[in-house]
This record gives structure tokens, C-alpha cells and sequence, in this order.
């Protein structure tokens, strides 16, 4: 079933056309990740589908225009995770995490029961237990990335938004968030959309590529139809091999001209 | 085992109303309020004013020992004033600490839209051509209430018109235009009658002397309703930490959400101000101490900076009124003497602040 369809969705901002007539599907469950060079317009589409940007066109959420739905129900159903997120320095990890139980909250209450047990959930399935008391400044790029992700978790939607959600973690860190993402999405039933421009980590997790460029989509598939060293050259203006195995992509190695 | 075992103590730890830190605030603000009473040119003796006070609850019946005339004093005249001390305080505190949350700002303070320059152009105005005519004395609140809602709301309106943006920014950008251009108004109007300085002047620096409860009964039910209203939306505040765009993602509609505070906590702040003049610090100095040793959460910082700021503003004015006596000092100079001296120490003792 289609969790999340586009339907031609342009984004002007301040005059300027951003994204253009772009459609796309992403199924239920599946993992989607636009890619494309700077500027490419990925961030922005990200953020149309977040509402947090006017856009033409139609977006809708198992059938439903994004209009139709209040902004509580909409936060129930899609949770965003921004490229760099405002991280308050004094809030404890555990406190930032419930926060992602708004959209639950009636405007003037507070916490209930039930939200402390999600983000008691969403703490243990990522490992921030014994972080949960710390104020989120003393903690490493690695675990805010992890609180910020258990924040969106604990906002248990069905359809997650990824932007660039591996930019400022080492390579390590990097699988660590996207395994993560992975074993989320298996076992919680998710529906990703990411924006990432590291095409080899892209690849290897993605379900389906979209490759973005000057707003438009060029080209959507799975990863071995679209990160391919013609697509790459043209869209990126880069030399690259793509390594395979069994015909799908394993890594995109940048080749210096000599 | 020891995961459930943290989690539970990781519960507790949020969950549980903290009460230390609300007990700190009631014990801080009945001290206060008890020094209040007690200190003044008639030395009345704490144990006589507590007896009085118990005395003053319905079906009690209890002799203080205090002359007449001293439980006039006591009542007519160093009660309201330190009721009003409380909310003035209060209100100050809290309307600081809003507005440190709606703009994500550490140094806002309840003065940032405006609300002074228009209240201080409102009480020179009225100081300058209403003298004599009619009771300055009630027109001078009215107005200064009404200078001080018109600079925000012109404020607000500079704010939205300017940016396409419509963010924090354009807003104190706006506030900064609209203070400048009021000052300039008032500045103009008080050189040009220069024998009214004194008058402005002792508006301008703020003073807490209250002519006896009919003041407070025409600031308490503006306090009473901005800070309800602002308690109620202290877990937005919180949500609001994380950013606009964050918080717009979790449900929160951020426009509505930041102009309801600012709304209240202008209301608040324009009453006080008209009845007080210009009371500076204590908008940043209590949340923020309240911030380094009890903590960050505004739901925690929006109540006890009420309790704190109302406490403070009492301390404060016993100072003003016992430091030169009999002749008062202006309250602000007080809270702005003491007060960054004192902000200095728990920025230099907290742990949490780096």
C-alpha cells in the first residue's frame, strides 16, 4: 500500500523556484532516500512534506491530503528529523525525548503515564537509559544523534523523515544510525524518506533512490538502476566508479583525473 | 535487571513533582514577605507581626500586643505595599522568563517589545500635561498601561509587516525600532518641561509606594490572569526550545503559541509597570538564577519565578525604603545594585553553566 504519495509538488521560495513538479511514491515500509547534488531541492521537498514549507501540488498520507489533517494528527503520523537540530544545552536527554509525545498532549496538560512509557521504549531501543539523566550538552555527536532520533521515535508515527541524518557523525557513527534506522524500520513497520548526499551509504540502505537535481526528478529506482556512474557524472559533474556486487552497488568511489 | 532498575529511577526523577524547589520558593517569598512587614521606621518585631497576621485570618482571634495605630501601619501601609512588591515581582520575573522562552533569547526581558519606552512616554506625558487637572495620581497608570500596550502592539505589527520570515528576530528588531522612536518621543517631551524632571524621573526609576490597596486591587486580577494563562502554556515553552520548525513538526502551532504568551505577559507587564515605573534585572536576574541552581525546565521555571521575583522585589524595597531613611531610594536602583552583584555569584558558584 502507498503510505506517502507526491503529486507534482513545487516549492518557490522567496521568488525562487526550488522544486518543481516532482512526484514520487514511497510504499508502506519502505525506505526511500532522495539524493543529489547541493541545492538539489532535497531538503526542501523533505520540508513540504514536514508542512513546513507552502508548496503547490498534492501530498497525501495513505490517501489523505496533508491539508485534511490538524496539526496534532498530522504530528502522530509523520515524525521530522532536521538536518541540525536545535539541541536546548541544559535539557536532560530523557526530558527531550518527551517532548516527542506532544502531538498526544492536550495543549495545557502534561504528561500522562503512556507518554512516559514511550519514551521509556524509545530510550531503551536505543541504548540512552543510562544517558537519560544527562543534560544533552555533555553528551557526544553520536548520542545527541541518538536522542534526536529516540525523540522522533517516541513520537511514534508511522512515516519518519530523515534529513541528512548521518552529516556530522564519523564513519563509524554513520552505520551505527542508519543500522539503526534499518532495525527500526523492520521492526516498528516505518515508512522512511531521507535526504542524504553520502551515495554510498545511500545505496547500501536504501530500498529505492531518487536522484534530485535542479529541483526535478531525474530518475527514481532502486539503487543499482540509479547510482550509476553515467547518472553520477551527469547530475553531479563527478568522475566516480561504482562498485558492485551481484549487480548491486557497493560503493561510489570518487577517481581523480590524471 | 539494571536497565529496568535505571529506568525506573530515570522515571521517578521526571516524573514526581519536584517539591524541594517549590518549598525553597514558598519558604523565600513568606520570609520575604514577613521582613516586609516587619522592617520599617516603626519597629513592629516579627513575632508581633506574625501574631498580627494570624490575627487577620478569618475566625482566629488573637491578640498581637500591637498598638492601633502600629496595626494601621502594619495593614494600611506596609501590606499593600508589600502585596504589590509580590505581584509587581512577580509579574516582572515571569513575563522575563516568557519571553526569554517565546524568543529563545537569554537576555529578553519583559522590557524587550517596547512596553517600557511606551509606558515611560505614557507616565511623561501624563506627568507633563494632565498635572493638576485631574488626580495624576489614577491617570498616570492608565496611561502608562496604555503607552505600553500600544508600543508592543506597534511592535508587533512593524514585526509582522517587516519580514517575510515572521521570526523572533524581525520581532525584537521591530521592538528595538519602536523603543528608540518612544524614548526619542519622551526624551522631547520631558526637555521641554524640564520642571517636571524630578516627577519623570522618580517614575522612571520605579517606586513601589502605593497608596494603600486600591492600587492593588487594579494590578492583582491583570497579574491574576497573565499568570495563569502563561502557567498553562509553560510545557509549550519547553516544546518551543527545540526551534520553530521542530516544534511546528510535533504539533505545536508556534505564531499562536508565541503571540499567546506575549499577549499575556504584556498585559501583565504593561499593569505593573503603570503602577510601578520601571523596575530593571528583575526580569533576568530571577528566571535565570532559578535556571543555574534549580533548573531548566520552564515548567519549573515559569511557577517559581513567580514566587522568587515577588520575594525579590520585596527584599528589595525594604532596602529602598530603610537604606537612606527616612528619604526612599528609587526600587530600581536597589534591584540593579544588588542584583548583578548577586547574578555575578551564582555564575561564578553554578556547576551547570558553561
Amino acid at each position: 500500500m502507498t503510505a506517502l504519495s507526491l503529486d507534482s509538488v513545487s516549492v518557490a521560495l522567496g521568488g525562487a523556484t526550488i522544486v518543481e513538479g516532482i512526484s514520487l511514491s514511497v510504499e508502506e515500509g519502505e525506505w526511500l532516500t532522495l539524493i543529489g547534488p547541493n541545492g538539489a531541492g532535497k531538503s526542501t521537498l523533505l520540508r513540504a512534506v514536514a508542512q513546513l514549507v507552502p508548496f503547490d501540488g498534492a501530498i497525501r498520507l495513505e490517501g489523505r491530503r496533508l491539508g485534511e489533517l490538524g496539526r496534532k494528527e498530522l504530528a502522530r503520523r509523520i515524525a521530522f528529523v532536521p538536518q541540525s537540530p536545535l539541541l536546548p544545552p541544559e535539557m536532560r536527554v530523557r526530558e527531550y525525548v518527551l517532548l516527542g509525545r506532544t502531538p498526544y498532549i492536550p495543549t495545557f496538560a502534561t504528561e500522562r503515564r503512556g507518554d512516559h512509557e514511550a519514551a521509556d521504549r524509545a530510550l531503551r531501543r536505543l541504548e540512552l537509559l543510562e544517558l537519560a539523566r544527562r543534560p544533552l550538552r555533555t553528551l557526544s555527536g553520536g548520542e545527541q544523534q541518538r536522542a534526536v532520533l529516540a525523540r522522533a521515535l517516541a513520537q511514534e508515527a508511522p512515516v519518519l523523515l530523515l534529513d541528512e541524518p548521518t552529516a556530522a557523525l564519523d564513519l563509524g557513527r554513520q552505520q551505527q544510525v542508519l543500522e539503526l534506522v534499518a532495525e527500526l524500520r523492520l521492526h516498528r513497520q516505518l515508512t522512511v524518506l531521507s535526504a542524504m548526499h553520502e551515495l554510498t551509504l545511500a545505496a547500501q540502505y536504501a530500498d529505492r533512490l531518487a536522484l534530485i537535481s535542479g529541483g526535478r526528478l531525474v530518475a527514481a529506482g532502486p539503487p543499482r538502476e540509479i547510482a550509476t556512474r553515467e547518472l553520477i557524472a551527469e547530475h553531479y559533474n563527478a568522475r566516480v566508479e561504482v562498485i558492485g556486487e551481484g549487480g548491486d552497488p557497493v560503493a561510489v568511489i570518487p577517481v581523480r583525473r590524471r | 535487571m539494571i536497565a529496568g532498575h535505571a529506568s525506573l529511577a530515570a522515571r521517578r526523577a521526571v516524573r514526581a513533582t519536584p517539591l524541594l524547589p517549590y518549598a525553597c520558593g514558598l519558604l523565600f517569598l513568606l520570609g520575604s514577605v514577613l521582613v516586609g512587614l516587619a522592617v520599617g521606621p516603626v519597629h513592629m518585631g516579627l513575632g508581633a507581626t506574625v501574631e498580627s497576621a494570624v490575627g487577620q485570618l478569618p475566625f482566629v482571634h488573637l491578640h498581637s500586643g500591637l498598638s492601633s495605630s502600629d496595626d494601621a501601619i502594619l495593614w494600611q501601609l506596609r501590606a499593600p505595599r508589600v502585596v504589590m512588591g509580590m505581584l509587581v515581582g512577580g509579574m516582572l520575573a515571569l513575563a522575563g522568563a516568557s519571553y526569554q522562552g517565546v524568543f529563545r533569547n537569554p537576555l529578553a526581558d519583559p522590557y524587550l517589545l517596547g512596553i517600557a519606552a511606551g509606558a515611560g512616554l505614557g507616565a511623561t506625558i501624563a506627568i507633563v500635561y494632565a498635572q493638576g487637572a485631574v488626580s495624576s495620581y489614577d491617570l498616570i497608570p492608565l496611561i502608562a498601561f496604555a503607552g505600553g500596550a500600544l508600543a508592543v502592539a506597534t511592535t508587533y505589527v512593524l514585526g509582522r509587516s517587516a519580514g517575510a520570515g515572521r521570526t523572533a528576530t524581525t520581532m525584537i528588531l521591530a521592538g528595538v525600532t519602536v523603543m528608540s522612536f518612544m524614548t526619542a518621543a519622551q526624551t522631547f517631551v520631558q526637555q521641554q518641561h524640564s520642571d517636571s524632571l524630578q516627577e519623570v524621573y522618580s517614575w522612571i526609576l520605579g517606586r513601589l509606594d502605593v497608596a494603600g490597596w486600591h492600587q492593588v486591587a487594579l494590578v492583582a486580577p491583570y497579574v491574576a490572569v497573565s499568570a495563569v494563562a502563561i502557567c498553562l502554556h509553560r510545557r509549550v515553552l519547553d516544546v518551543l526550545s527545540v526551534g520553530d520548525e521542530e516544534a511546528s513538526s510535533l504539533g505545536i502551532d508556534v505564531r499562536r503559541a508565541r503571540l499567546t504568551v506575549v499577549v499575556f505577559a504584556t498585559i501583565g507587564t504593561a499593569a505593573a509597570v503603570a503602577v510601578s515605573g520601571l523596575i530593571g534585572f528583575v526580569g533576568i536576574i530571577v528566571p535565570h538564577a532559578i535556571r543555574l541552581t534549580l533548573g531548566t525546565s520552564y515548567r519549573l521555571i515559569i511557577p517559581l519565578s513567580l514566587l522568587f521575583g515577588g520575594g525579590f522585589l520585596v527584599l528589595a524595597d525594604v532596602v529602598a525604603r530603610t537604606i537612606m531613611s527616612p528619604a526612599e531610594l528609587p526600587i530600581g536602583v536597589v534591584t540593579a545594585f544588588c542584583g548583578a552583584p548577586f547574578f555575578a555569584v551564582v555564575l561564578r558558584t553554578s556547576k551547570s553553566f558553561t
